[in-house]
C-alpha cells in the first residue's frame, strides 16, 4: 500500500512529504529507542515513533524507511523538518496513541512477515 | 604549574529518589576524601537543591565540589550540567522545574527526595516528580547550560537507557556537547575506538550508594580545580589534560 492511502486512511496530517508519499508501505515498526530501530526495522516499514528529534529523519533515511509518523499530534521540531524536506523523507502526524495507531495499520493489512 | 587531580563528577545525593539515604553531603564528602578524590561533582536529577550545603561542607574538609545536575531531555537523554557559579545553577533550576510536568513523586515507587542541611538532618522533601523528563530538547538544554555559563556533558554514553546513542541512535551532529562520560563498564581505550573521532571523555561513579564513589573517576592535569580549569581539560587547551588512567 502507498504511504498517501494511508495517510489519508488514518487521517494523518502531511508535515513533509513531496516525492516519498508515493513509497510503498511493506510493513512497519514501533519504537523510541533510535538505536533499536537501527538495528531492527526493515527497510520498507512505517515507523511509529513518539521522537520528534532531527536524528528520527537520519535513522529514516539509513533504514530505506517508508516514513515516519509521529503519535499523539506530537509535531517534529522545526530543524526535523528542514531535514526532512531537504532528505526527501515523509513524516506524518497522527492524533492516536502509539497502540492505537499500529492497531489501525493492521486492520489495514499493513503487517511483517512473521520471523521465523 | 598543572598537578593531577582525581575528580568523580556524577555523584548523587539523597536528594535523588533513586540514591540511598546514606547519601547525605556529609558521607558523600567523608568518602570521597577516603577515597582519595580531589573534586568530586554533584549530580542529582533535575535538581540541584543538595547542592550549595554540600559545597559548603567539601570547603570545610578541603575537598573540591562542583555544582550541578544530571537533567533528563525530552527524548529522555541525561545531560549533565556543572556550572561554576551557585547562582547561574539555580536559575538553570528554575528552568528545569518550570519545564517538568505537574506530577508529584511517588515516594513508594521511586523514593524519598531528601533536602538537607550541614549537620545531616533533613529539612525537606522535593515533591517534584524528579524522576520524569522535562519538557526541553537536548539542544535547548544545551543552549540553556551554555547561556548560564555552565558545560554540558551527555552523561553515559555506553548504556542503552537514557544515553546519548540509546535513546537517539547516535550524537547528533552540532550537538553543542562539551564532554561525553563513559561508564565504568569500559575503558578510554574502548571508547576511543568505539566512539572515534572523539576525546572529550570523562568517567565518573555515579554513585548511587557511598561504596560506589570514586568506583571511577577521570583524572585532569589543570593547575586548579576549577570548572574552568576542566573545561579546558576537555577541549585539551592551555596545557590541561584529561589523563588516562
Amino acid at each position: 500500500m502507498e504511504l498517501q492511502e494511508i495517510a489519508s486512511r488514518l487521517n494523518l496530517e502531511i508535515k513533509s512529504a513531496a516525492g516519498s508519499l508515493t513509497n510503498q508501505v511493506t510493513g512497519g515498526y514501533a519504537s523510541d529507542l533510535l538505536s533499536d530501530v537501527i538495528a531492527h526495522a526493515q527497510k520498507g516499514d512505517v515507523w511509529i515513533t513518539l521522537q520528534m528529534h532531527q536524528n528520527i529523519v537520519a535513522v529514516a533515511t539509513l533504514k530505506e524507511l517508508a516514513g515516519v509518523i509521529l503519535v499523539n499530534g506530537r509535531q517534529p521540531e522545526e530543524d526535523t523538518l528542514q531535514k526532512a524536506i531537504h532528505e526527501n523523507v515523509s513524516i506524518l502526524v497522527s492524533n492516536l496513541s502509539t497502540f492505537e495507531l499500529a492497531g489501525r495499520l493492521y486492520q489495514l493489512g499493513i503487517k511483517n512477515d512473521p520471523v521465523v | 604549574m598543572t598537578r593531577l587531580f582525581k575528580a568523580d563528577l556524577h555523584i548523587h545525593t539523597c536528594l535523588s529518589p533513586c540514591a540511598q539515604l546514606e547519601m547525605t553531603p556529609r558521607a558523600i564528602v567523608r568518602q570521597a576524601k577516603l577515597k582519595g578524590l580531589d573534586i568530586i561533582g554533584i549530580s542529582d536529577h533535575n535538581s540541584a537543591e543538595n547542592v550549595v550545603v554540600t559545597k559548603k561542607i567539601g570547603e570545610k574538609e578541603g575537598l573540591v565540589v562542583i555544582g550541578g545536575m544530571e537533567v533528563t531531555s525530552r527524548e529522555e537523554v541525561h545531560i549533565l550540567a556543572f556550572f561554576a557559579d551557585d547562582e547561574q545553577l539555580l536559575k538553570f533550576q528554575d528552568i528545569v522545574y518550570d519545564n517538568l510536568t505537574t506530577g508529584t513523586n511517588c515516594t513508594e515507587v521511586f523514593g524519598e527526595q531528601v533536602v538537607v542541611n550541614e549537620i545531616d538532618e533533613i529539612i525537606g522533601f522535593n515533591q517534584r516528580l524528579l524522576i520524569d523528563a522535562t519538557g526541553l530538547s537536548i539542544n535547548e538544554l544545551v543552549d540553556k547550560i551554555h547561556s548560564f555559563e555552565g558545560i554540558a556533558v551527555a552523561s553515559h554514553i555506553d548504556r542503552e537507557g537514557f544515553g546519548i546513542i540509546g535513546q537517539l541512535g547516535f550524537i547528533p551532529p552540532d550537538s553543542g556537547l562539551d564532554g561525553f562520560e563513559i561508564s565504568s563498564k569500559i575503558t578510554l581505550e574502548e571508547a576511543k575506538d568505539r566512539f572515534h573521532g572523539r576525546n572529550s571523555f570523562i568517567t565518573g561513579s555515579d554513585a548511587h550508594n557511598l561504596l560506589d564513589i570514586g568506583k571511577s573517576f577521570t583524572q585532569f592535569l589543570l593547575e586548579l580545580p576549577t570548572l574552568k580549569e576542566i573545561e579546558l581539560a576537555l577541549k585539551g587547551q592551555g596545557g590541561r589534560f584529561l589523563v588516562d588512567k
